[in-house]
């Protein structure tokens, strides 16, 4: 029996992150996995902290993923996955778009953005895989398509056909988008 | 056919299914997104009621028209619905009707933590309890017939992680199920004392009845394993006993948790050595276990305080925790906050300029009583601010300049009761209705003030200023959040004032689609004296960086709130029409 995988997709709200669930689930369901995808929604749609675990294999139980259990941690934001670092496994891996956004404590004073916090993950002995997505995504011609480039480099990871990703965009994004997309996702796979 | 599908709209898909005909709910997360999908099925009647109580009223007369009805609401919804509840469960049904309820254990988005499965038990009404998608879909199909088999409505129990996960779910086609033929029957449906002290009997009869069916329906289940333990579980908490044990402990998995069986558990635990009750939340079925004589361990091992997880399951009785890897840096906290350009913000700015202790209500507003605002001073259920400001006037005698917040979709659910009695019982009380046109908290329903439906086509439009003059409220001002000095002037104004009065604070929500926003405002350094008044605001788009203000151009939507704030000109924005 294939043992579960356990991805945690972690960012800010409004960064894009319940598409790429979307977008993996799909992808998963039609690879024929057990799959489950969960999210809280609610007040952290409002600028707070976002956390998605998507899981598959032959079957699944928990839709939830907790400490030391996730094989990828997949970050739109570097404080985010310094924040959910504990639930990684030994020799899981983080994907790291290393953009920064200030939290309210940052904005109104009451605390500092801390500096350092992917190279003291790395000091660890966690392997970060850093990229700026968001330069990634405005060369595919979005800002928007951040989630897209992470996916790109998630793929990486995966044992799946690069072809498949490229379809599941297809069918989850808007017709217009389709181009913008496929392009942010061979800049995060070939990164 | 195979899909992915969170289980709210497994649940709609299952509803639909089983022959729905009416759905009126209330908006509550993690409730929401059952109506939301049941309105994309044209065939059957969608909509928002104004709260809980008239959306179970309207499935009510849905069911007594002989048609299958439905209606959804978080677990605190269910508080403001109890009074038709409890009745219901006498007078049964005549078109089959299932009542949503999705409780909220860790309060993601609740204001409390409460178990509805004592709803169940008190009004004797059967409850089942999916604890995945499948299950969502299936129950919740299968609870049609229950519900005129029994001639009961049944509740549906789902929580956040069932609710908002999302799993395969292989469904089907919708049943052909036509509409009764309405006959008069009093003796069942006028709930006067006569007739309730016939049905009572039925309602205990009932009961009974439905225990023995729980022996051996199709909800619950045994999957015999190693014996030495023995869990007894339901929903969401099953699915992380499979995950820590596989086969390795005998499971009983309950799918209808009230009433609960009584055979079925004493076999199952006459078969296992040590047993175990893993619910979140309150001891219900432990406590059934002991009624029967049967010693079961539950509440002295798990807390009946939040989730659980396969990490609660296998700390508390294997004692079993992962390896983790853990950083020294502190990282802040990220709350959510009032978007950029909410018209929240303005308002709130003013209250708390001039001090006013305000009594809060539920909605994105309340999150204007984190910091820097903090312009809140309680918030308790929906529509409170309105009647215990009165209340709070009564008893403080003026020594407070006081108000109240309440958006126009609480205000409508449960505020106006409240207006109605500070006219009546005259308190020189100011109520502030933050119309923002939307139900937004929820995301973004309508209701009766925005002048559309469910579907999004045109509806009838409460006006407010109308609503509060004709229940006696004589000073009725609106006012515009993004003008601070019109805030200003109305608040100092209202709170000094020796009658009642309503300020309604009007500009729709900055994420509604058709909300035309602006150029985003910069700052000139060189008038910038970083000074901080604009930092008073909360606002995300604005931060501090080498000891000024700096503004982020992608969140800012040139709301101008901050440019009234700067006593030094520093903030501009561009020229506009
Ligand atoms: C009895 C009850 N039903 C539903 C909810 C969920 N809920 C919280 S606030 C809210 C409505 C918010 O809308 P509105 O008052 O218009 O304020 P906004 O969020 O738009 O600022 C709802 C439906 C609740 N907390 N309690």
């Amino acid at each position: 029996m294939m043992k579960t995988t356990s991805i945690m997709i972690v960012g800010v709200g409004g960064q894009g992150t319940l598409l790429a669930s979307k977008l993996l689930g799909k992808l998963l369901l039609g690879e024929g996995y057990d799959v489950k995808v969960s999210e809280v929604h609610g007040m952290s749609q409002r600028g707070g902290s976002v956390v998605t675990y998507v899981r598959y294999g032959d079957k699944v139980y928990s839709p939830v993923i907790t400490e030391g259990e996730a094989d990828f941690i997949v970050s739109f934001e570097k404080l985010e996955a310094a924040r959910y670092v504990s639930c990684l496994k030994k020799d899981g891996k983080i994907i790291a778009n290393n953009q920064e956004i200030d939290p309210m404590p940052v904005i109104v004073g009451n605390a500092e953005y801390p500096s350092g916090v992917l190279e003291e993950m790395r000091s660890l002995g966690i392997h970060v895989d850093e990229l700026d997505a968001l330069s990634l995504a405005e060369k595919a011609g979005s800002a928007k398509a951040v989630n897209i480039v992470l996916m790109g480099r998630l793929a990486k990871y995966l044992n799946i056909e690069k072809e498949k990703w490229h379809k599941a965009i297809e069918n989850t994004v808007p017709e217009k988008f389709k181009e913008l997309n496929l392009k942010a996702f061979d800049l995060g796979y070939n990164y | 056919m195979k899909k992915l599908l969170i289980g709210n709209e497994a649940v709609a898909r299952g509803l639909y299914e089983g022959g729905i005909n009416v759905v009126s709910s209330y908006p509550g997360t993690p409730s929401t997104e059952i109506t939301e999908f049941l309105s994309k099925y044209d065939d059957i009647h969608s909509e928002w009621a104004p709260n809980e109580k008239v959306a179970m009223e309207v499935a009510f007369g849905a069911s007594l028209a002989g048609a299958r009805s439905a209606c959804a609401m978080k677990h605190v919804g269910l508080n403001v619905a109890a009074d038709p509840l409890f009745t219901l469960s006498y007078t049964g049904v005549t078109g089959g009707i299932v009542i949503c309820v999705a409780d909220d254990p860790a309060m993601h988005s609740s204001q409390n933590e409460q178990d509805s499965r004592h709803y169940a038990i008190a009004s004797k009404i059967p409850m089942v309890e999916p604890s995945d998608s499948q299950e969502s879909y299936s129950f919740s199909k299968a609870a049609f017939e229950l519900s005129e088999r029994f001639d009961t409505p049944v509740i549906l129990r789902m929580c956040t992680r069932v609710a908002h996960s999302q799993s395969i779910v292989d469904i089907g086609e919708r049943a052909d199920i036509p509409i009764k033929e309405y006959v008069k029957n009093g003796a069942k449906y006028i709930m006067m004392p006569g007739n309730a002290k016939l049905r009572h009997p039925v309602v205990e009869k009932r009961t009974e009845e439905l225990a023995k069916y729980a022996e051996n329906c199709p909800f619950n289940k045994i999957e015999m394993g190693g014996t030495d333990i023995g869990i007894i579980t339901s929903g969401t908490c099953y699915q992380y006993v499979k995950e820590v044990f596989g086969d390795t402990v005998s499971v009983l998995k309950l799918g209808m948790i009230n009433p609960l069986p009584e055979k079925l558990i004493k076999e199952f635990a006459s078969k296992v050595t040590r047993l175990i009750v893993i619910e979140e939340l309150d001891s219900i079925i432990e406590t059934h276990c002991r009624s029967l004589g049967i010693e079961a361990e539950g509440k002295s091992l798990f807390s009946p305080i939040g989730e659980y997880s396969q990490e609660t399951v296998a700390d508390v009785i294997l004692g079993k925790k992962n390896e983790t890897v853990n950083i020294n840096t502190k990282i802040p906290g990220r709350p959510p906050m009032m978007c950029a350009g909410c018209p929240h913000r303005g308002i709130y700015y003013s209250l708390a300029k001039n001090k006013i202790t305000v009594l809060g209500d539920i909605g994105c507003y309340t999150l204007g009583a984190v910091p820097p605002l903090s312009a809140i001073d309680s918030t308790l259920c929906m529509g409170a601010s309105v009647s215990g400001l009165h209340g709070f006037n009564i008893a403080d005698g003026g020594k407070h300049k006081t108000a109240c917040v309440i958006g126009d979709s609480t205000f409508i659910h449960s505020g106006v009761t409240g207006l109605i009695n500070i006219a009546y019982n005259a308190t020189n009380s100011t109520v502030v209705i933050l119309d923002n046109s939307i139900t937004g908290m929820t995301g973004h329903q309508q209701n009766p003030t925005t002048g559309y439906n469910i579907k999004g086509e045109p509806a009838s439009k409460v006006s407010l200023e109308d609503l509060c003059h004709s229940v006696g409220i004589k000073r009725v001002r609106v006012v515009d959040p993004y003008n601070i000095a019109e805030c200003d002037t109305a608040i100092k104004e209202e709170t000094a004032i020796d009658e009642p009065s309503v300020i309604i604070s009007r500009r729709p929500c900055i994420l509604l689609k058709n909300v035309k926003t602006h150029s985003p405002v910069t700052v000139d350094p060189d008038k910038c004296r970083g000074c901080r008044k604009c930092m008073s605001l909360g606002c995300p788009a604005i931060s501090f960086k080498n000891k000024k203000a700096v503004i982020d151009h992608v969140l800012c939507v040139g709301c101008d709130v901050c440019k009234q704030l700067c006593s030094f000109g520093a903030i501009e924005s561009e020229e506009r029409k």
